[in-house]
């Protein structure tokens, strides 16, 4: 991925592990962007898990990734 | 070296430190407090190793745990109350495969019971103790000088079979005075274990636990177990026999109750009774296979012990039939006679028409 | 771009068993993550409890050994003491710390022996069902409290790092919550302090850290996150309970 700014400043994204998310949707809830939305789709464990919204503002803060239980979110910025 | 004048449960200890023991972790009960008096004052100040008074029994047992998981040998000791407490950590020391050496000066029990020597702990040291299936081997001296040689084979067997080991003693052993040699002295370093857990330096990291979630996999530890304790059997069983070549009547006994037993032996053979003695060393394992060679060419057994009959069953166990079996005992921590138990040995003859 | 998060290497790659929200795993990554950055992976040996977190070892790549339920402050004094090179840790539930292990637990705290105890309050036993912990708050409904926690018959949730700071082996003991992101950073920060009061060999230290249970609170898990700030902090407010450490704010 190249390097993105926006007029906003710092670019960001993530990569939620499809696999490890349990849905808890607790990043959902802390992420200050907005980032971060529900999947629609079960993964193998049963989970309706979350997807990382690529058109948003992350900033790549990592406070998702900060209160991830599942260790499922790795954190890219700049 | 020359031997020396000392009280039973002192020289537990100073055979425990000569054996290389780093860590003790004891709690006062009577009547050992010698015991972990003596590794207050010589263990504590050793370099390397560790004394503590911990806050229970249940405490201490677990203490020894964590330096076994740290690969040292390491010591706890209490009477029968305390010890009741020790099976817990007994259950896990026994699923982890840790050594570790357990001192039981047993008293008058249940309950509370007396302060005086009873032998009322033997099956809750020969049938495990705590839950589950497992094994410790169980060592019952029967004098100081065996208090100090059994002692130093305790840690040896511990460490060999990565065992729990009883050393089950009683309140007059601890108490009584004897000459003792200590055949070893302290050994320079203290060893550590090669499977110590101390951080996965240069290696994987390891694990040392006894629950598991897949029954299989702890049914092959069980089987893993008592391979173990089938090797045991084999090798280690220890016993001692007294005039039983020609003995018409043997009396079986282990411990304080054997030394009572010989005195009483002693005036029978004196009358021209021919009585002899087993006196098993290891409790477990149990020296069954002495006892069926013996039941080949005597009939009579008397089992004397100082309880309401525990090793009995054992002996029953072994002769699978065979002879008779009768039993003198005195529980609640009354020392009985080598006249009273003369007297048995005598009404017994006379009415089995033993000469 | 360059990754600026992602799992600490003392964390193995196990999928945690724990359910969605667990405080648990959060608290995991953070002992971890402090394991990573004070380069200690090569002398610390944890002592799991029996409880959800019986399987620690599947996640924590370090020398683990379990303990029986409570013990682990007296399993934790047998390697110190024998072994004070390594950094020894508890990881213990409320039970744990505050039922079954109250004796063991006070007594290493007035030794001052030289080990870390993180103490995962989540005012409930978790494992086995749902039961009353000793931190369960008054009205508070478990399986045993089906009612609520009534005073009279239950008596009141304890405040064990209160009272393990009455004993004078005791340097270092916090109280956090693992419900934030704010929260989350404390836990980490005083996990860390707590490991470099052992290595100053200084004494006992302890983190409480209020932990989410949304299977037994019956909660959604964030619903559960919010519960600690609404309810449980009232009972058990965070903070430095004692620090002599003098070491301030760690970084």
């Amino acid at each position: 991925m190249s390097s993105r700014q926006t007029e906003k400043g710092i670019k960001g994204y993530i990569e939620v592990d499809q696999e490890l998310c349990k849905g808890c949707h607790i990043c959902i809830s802390f992420c200050p962007k907005g980032a971060i939305s529900l999947s629609d789709k079960l993964n193998a464990s049963g989970y309706l898990t979350v997807l990382f919204d690529d058109s948003g503002d992350c900033t790549g803060c990592a406070i998702c990734a900060i209160v991830c239980p599942e260790v499922a979110i790795e954190v890219y910025r700049g | 070296m020359a031997k020396v004048l000392m009280n039973g449960n002192s020289t537990i200890g100073e055979a425990a430190i000569r054996a290389g023991c780093q860590c003790y972790f004891g709690y006062p009960i009577t009547p050992q407090n010698e015991l972990t008096e003596h590794m207050a004052t010589h263990l504590s100040r050793k370099r390397g190793c560790t004394f503590i008074q911990a806050e229970s029994e249940i405490s201490a047992i677990n203490m020894v745990y964590g330096a076994s998981v740290a690969g040292v040998r390491a010591m706890t000791s209490s009477s029968s109350p305390g010890i009741s407490l020790k099976q817990e950590g007994l259950s896990y020391l026994a699923a982890c495969e840790l050594p570790a050496v357990i001192v039981n000066m047993s008293r008058g029990g249940p309950g509370l019971g007396s302060i005086s020597a009873s032998q009322s702990d033997y099956f809750q040291a020969t049938r495990g103790g705590g839950h589950g299936d497992y094994r410790t081997i169980v060592l019952a001296p029967s004098s100081g000088q065996e208090l100090a040689d059994l002692t130093h084979r305790a840690f040896d067997l511990a460490d060999k079979y990565l065992i729990p080991v009883i050393i089950l003693g009683d309140a007059m052993l601890g108490q009584m005075m004897e000459p003792v040699e200590f055949k070893h002295e302290a050994p320079e370093e203290l060893p550590i274990r090669a499977d110590a857990l101390r951080g996965a330096k240069d290696r994987p990291s390891r694990v040392i636990k006894t629950f598991t979630s897949k029954p299989t996999e702890l049914e092959e530890i069980n089987w893993s177990l008592f391979r173990r304790y089938q090797l045991i059997k084999r090798q280690e069983t220890t016993y001692e026999t007294f005039l039983v070549e020609d003995a018409e009547l043997i009396i079986v006994a282990f411990g304080i109750a054997a030394r009572i037993a010989k005195g009483a032996i002693k005036t029978a053979r004196s009358n021209g009774l021919k009585v002899g003695m087993l006196r098993p060393i290891t409790l477990w394992p149990f020296p069954s296979d002495k006892v069926q060679e013996l039941a080949k060419k005597t009939k009579y057994f008397l089992v004397f012990e100082m309880n309401m009959g525990q090793m009995i069953e054992d002996v029953q166990l072994a002769l699978e039939g065979k002879g008779e079996v009768f039993f003198h005992g005195r529980p609640g921590g009354v020392i009985p006679t080598p006249s009273e138990v003369f007297l048995m040995v005598s009404r017994l003859c006379y009415q089995k028409g033993l000469k | 771009m360059r990754k600026v998060y992602s799992r600490p290497k003392s964390l193995k790659r196990n999928p945690f068993h724990y359910c969605p929200g667990c405080g648990h795993s959060v608290i995991h990554r953070l002992i971890a993550e402090v394991i990573d950055e004070m380069h200690i992976h090569d002398s610390v040996v944890g002592i799991p409890p029996p409880g959800c977190s019986v399987f620690a070892h599947h996640y924590f790549d370090i020398d683990m050994a379990e303990s029986a339920h409570g013990r682990e402050a007296a399993v934790a004094t047998g390697i110190k003491r024998t072994a004070p090179d390594v950094i020894v840790f508890t990881y213990q539930g409320d039970g744990d710390l505050a039922a079954i292990g109250t004796a063991e637990t006070i007594h290493a705290a007035n030794r001052g022996e030289r080990i870390t105890s993180i103490f995962i309050n989540n005012a409930v036993y978790g494992m086995t069902g749902g039961q009353m912990a000793p931190t369960t708050l008054l009205a508070q409904k478990t399986t045993t409290t089906p009612y609520g926690r009534d005073v009279r018959i239950e008596g009141y949730p304890i405040k064990m790092s209160e009272m393990l700071a009455l004993t004078r082996g005791a340097v270092y003991i916090e109280r956090t919550a693992v419900n934030s992101p704010a929260n989350i950073r404390k836990s980490k920060k005083a996990i860390r302090k707590a490991f470099q009061a052992q290595i100053d060999d200084l004494g006992y230290s302890l983190v409480e850290i209020l932990s989410p249970c949304s299977t037994n609170w019956r909660m959604s898990p964030l619903e559960s996150w919010q519960w600690i700030d609404e309810v449980m902090t009232k009972e058990f407010p965070l903070g430095v309970i004692k620090d002599l450490t003098g070491t301030g704010d760690v970084d």
